[in-house]
């Protein structure tokens, strides 16, 4: 055996804190309104940019879901006369592989790059806002990949639960009931037509913000853009429909059967709230308390008390609109009422009673403490940049970020537990065994379970 | 760009790198053990992982669930991984909480054994099945993980049995098997301990020092049996896996050189100019073109023992069947045999794999990973700050070398996972034959 028969040390106490500022960053407009936030950080010769659009999936014409998206994808599969193949070629010679897709919010179109390929690199990000031709091919071939992943999805567990989580939350009609990517209905009847109209509607300078945050100077990055994009002209696009986030409301237990699941796949939650709510960092933390954290209550219950899980967390999803608030986690089979009650119970607690002081500073103290090592990379920067962008914060929104986070109490922690937190709106979605798991997950649930086939949603489109 | 390196070595065998930067008020610590699941004994599959966990577990001075809060309460990220030939443990925390990472580092691997229960060996070997449902059993392809080492090495191979392990095994792991386990593997000789950020060396060095001293050497580890295998398979294997998928999807493994060899980074860019990214073969040819595959990539395991493995991964669009797919792939194989690369190919990977190496720097926790892999492999932590030489000397003639030698028909084997319904005959491989010395 070789047991140290030495004692150990005493915990050691820490050394004062060095400070600490998220990187400086400018902005500036061009005439067309295209708008650009650099922020130069110059440990390596590297560079990130962000293009963000105004062209979410939020912003989708009715009946057209998934054009987001797919427009997104199409932009590097043709361009400026080069097709797919060319323009891959072009951006991996200079080592930046572009990444260009569309979430709920926005499009973004992405890369990293040597600091001195950033010149040619701005001038291909250039080709595929300003002049990409949607090949009929190419449109084809990225609809039906999408309807191979919609196809995947029938047995993956997490995005099913995710996908009929949504759709058990939110009303038919609201955007945010169906995939992000559209569904294999929608998607189906995509045109290239349509892909050119959302691009001709949404794709304008006005709606555009260039993030470059790196081994680049304000001075640089703006002549760069001005060259680029000084001459591209458009109006500013009209904003986002009301009602992308109605709800259904009340309580729901639904299994999506999936036979023989030797686990559960748990979706729990109810719409959260706007990220622009004026108790964002209470809710933060108390998030964090209740399933942020490693060492939150429904991890620590879930998994290191009862081990019913591999990992348990809960989120707020933050988007324009109000997203879900959610907890996640997948459990043996034969536990999963008893891991819902579980739930349940640590959310009712939430809402009773003040969390301890202990359980306050091992949020807040890991917030403040993590905030420097969110910030190591360029790609980081340049994403918290857009970030701002996206929900429009201030710009001092990260130099006061750690400030906000220590003034959070305990009070408004069970403030903001009892504002956000809807026990009786919680909708249960778990993709499972209804043998063996619905009989007792109705009844841990107080409302009984339906059950529905894993392609039930495909059959309703 | 070189980054800056410094090492000593404690009298107890314990390996220090140090590599400090100043940019940002954090610092990443980072151990390996040298020490993977190819170490398990039989009917202990899954043992190395299930350790793994149990050193979150507490130690003599730290609580249950105290590993954790310690290191989020002080702001900083943490967690460890198991490999098939190691095991590593890694926080990145703010800078003046670097102590506390050594002093959390040093309590377990020195004080370990008084903290150990029944009770936490029984409920990690619950949380560990379940990491095992979620990440195999019930995701769509999820057993590749443990099928595709168990057709490309012999049966009696360290690397052939199953990284997480049977249900049956872990069911067996005991108290006992903790404590021998611990005793021979867990020791200062066997381990590298890299530091990179903000830090002050001689203060560093007087931490480490103060808190990893006092922990004896090993008795020295036993050695691993011979890993060394054929370079080819001598011949096709190929096993067809029905499970509840809707697309076949194909991995194809062949023996490469393992990694860090002279010969590892022309293969290395072979399997870039196959499956790295949206220019490559793979998806030009199959996604892009003929439109059979709804996605296409490749990959190294990056082993430095035995045998390396480069493996395409390729899903069949809805309406191509496995024998397209296959045909397909072995035609793309084919073609790099039978006419080579190009210098435009080789430059294009290379210059992608020298950014994202780069990119990758940026962050102190993987730079100290870096250093500790670099360390306990080939003993030498430098070897980070020449890696992108040793890319650019790759040349078209070295990569097309490494295709006749080790891309052909003989060095072959292919995972096929097929739709339930599908019809397809299941077929085993006989490894016992195509083994054979």
């Amino acid at each position: 055996m070789t047991q140290a028969t030495a004692t150990p040390a005493p915990r050691p106490a820490p050394a004062p804190p060095r400070s600490y500022q998220f990187p400086r960053f400018e902005r500036s407009t061009l005439p067309n309104g295209m708008r650009l936030v650099v922020a130069p950080v110059t440990k390596l010769p590297l560079v990130t940019v962000i293009a963000v659009v105004e062209a979410g999936a939020s912003v989708e014409p009715a009946g057209k879901e998934g054009v987001a998206a797919l427009t997104a994808r199409l932009l590097p599969e043709g361009a400026a006369g080069m097709d797919g193949a060319a323009l891959a070629e072009r951006f991996e010679q200079i080592g930046a592989s572009v990444e260009s897709h569309a979430d709920w919010d926005v499009t973004a179109v992405s890369l990293t790059a040597l600091t001195k390929q950033l010149p040619a690199a701005l001038a291909l990000v250039r080709d595929l806002l300003r002049a990409p031709e949607f090949p009929e091919r190419e449109v084809a071939r990225l609809k039906e990949e999408r309807l191979a992943e919609l196809l995947q999805q029938r047995t993956e567990p997490r995005g099913l639960a995710d996908e009929h989580f949504s759709h058990a939350l939110y009303q038919p009609s609201a955007r945010y009931a169906s995939p992000a990517d559209g569904d294999t209905s929608s998607v189906k009847a995509l045109t290239r037509a349509d892909v050119r109209a959302f691009y001709a509607a949404r794709y304008r300078p006005a709606a555009t913000t260039l993030v470059v945050a790196g081994d680049v100077t304000m001075a640089d990055a703006a002549a760069l853009a001005r060259d680029l994009f000084g001459d591209w002209v458009g109006e500013r696009p009209t904003p986002a429909p009301a009602g992308i986030d109605a709800v259904q409301g009340g309580r729901l237990a639904r299994v999506v059967a999936k036979a023989d699941a030797p686990q559960s796949e748990l979706r729990v939650g109810h719409r959260g709230i706007l990220r622009t709510a004026p108790d964002y960092f209470d809710t933060m933390v108390m998030n964090a308390v209740l399933g942020g954290l490693f060492s939150s209550r429904i991890n620590l219950n879930l998994r290191e008390a009862h081990g019913y899980t591999y990992g348990a967390f809960s989120a707020f999803e933050w988007r324009r609109g109000a997203g879900p608030f959610f907890v996640s986690t997948a459990v043996k089979s034969d536990v999963t009422a008893a891991a819902v009650q579980e739930i349940l119970g640590e959310i009712d607690r939430m809402r009773r009673e003040e969390i301890g002081a202990d359980e306050l500073t091992l949020a807040t103290s890991y917030l403040d403490g993590v905030f420097p090592i969110r910030y190591e990379t360029t790609a980081a920067i340049a994403a918290a940049l857009a970030n701002l962008v996206i929900h429009e914060l201030p710009d001092d929104y990260y130099d006061r970020y750690r400030d906000r986070v220590r003034a959070v109490t305990t009070r408004g922690v069970l403030q903001a537990a009892q504002q956000h937190l809807h026990p009786d709106e919680l909708r249960i979605v778990v993709v499972g065994d209804p043998t063996v798991i619905a009989a007792a997950l109705g009844e841990v649930a107080g409302v009984g379970a339906e059950v529905v086939s894993a392609d039930a949603l495909e059959r309703r489109a | 760009m070189d980054i800056p390196i410094e090492t000593f070595t404690l009298p107890n065998g314990l390996t220090v790198v140090l590599s400090e930067d100043h940019t940002a008020p954090l610092v990443a610590v980072n151990l390996w053990y040298h020490v993977g699941s190819a170490n398990e004994r039989t009917g202990r599959t899954g043992f190395a992982h299930l350790f793994e966990h149990m050193l979150f577990q507490g130690s003599a001075s730290v609580g249950a669930n105290e590993h954790f809060e310690l290191v989020q309460r002080a702001g900083g990220t943490l967690n460890g991984s198991t490999w098939l030939d190691r095991t590593n443990y890694f926080e990145t925390v703010p800078s003046n909480q670097l102590e506390l990472a050594l002093w959390l580092e040093a309590d377990r691997m020195g004080w370990l054994l008084p903290a150990m229960t029944q009770q936490k060996l029984d409920t990690q070997r619950d949380v560990v099945q379940n990491e095992r449902r979620w990440s195999m059993d019930n995701q769509p392809y999820g057993t590749w993980w443990e099928r595709l080492p168990a057709l490309a090495f012999p049966t009696s191979h360290p690397f052939h049995h199953s990284l997480i392990g049977s249900m049956a095994d872990l069911d067996a792991a005991s108290l006992d098997d903790i404590a021998h386990f611990f005793a021979t593997y867990y020791t200062p000789d066997n381990a590298v301990l890299s530091i990179a950020g903000d830090f002050d060396r001689d203060e560093a060095r007087r931490m480490v020092e103060r808190h990893f001293t006092p922990i004896p050497r090993g008795n020295g580890r036993p050695p691993l049996p011979d890993m060394s295998v054929p370079p080819t398979f001598g011949g096709p294997l190929r096993e067809v896996v029905p499970d509840d998928v809707m697309l076949p999807r194909l991995f194809l493994a062949l023996r490469s050189p393992v990694f860090g060899s002279e010969r590892y980074y022309a293969a290395s860019v072979a399997g870039a100019i196959l499956g790295m990214k949206r220019g490559s073969r793979l998806y030009r040819a199959l996604v892009r073109d003929q439109q059979v595959a709804a996605e296409a990539q490749a990959f190294t395991y990056d082993l430095s023992k035995g045998s390396d493995l480069l493996v395409l991964d390729v899903t069949a669009r809805p309406e191509t069947t496995v024998e397209q797919l296959e045909e397909v792939v072995h035609a793309e194989l084919d073609r790099m045999v039978a006419d080579g690369v190009t210098a435009d190919e080789v430059a294009r990977v290379v210059t992608l794999i020298e950014t994202e190496m780069m990119v990758a720097l940026q962050s102190a926790s993987d730079r100290a990973d870096k250093l500790s892999m670099f360390t306990t492999y080939f003993g030498d932590p430098r070897l980070v700050n020449r890696q992108a030489e040793r890319y650019r000397a790759v040349t078209a003639e070295q990569v097309n070398a490494f295709a006749r030698e080790r891309l052909g028909r003989d060095n072959r084997a292919s995972l096929i996972y097929v739709p339930r319904s599908a019809d397809v005959e299941p077929t085993q491989s006989d490894l016992a034959m195509a083994e054979a010395p």
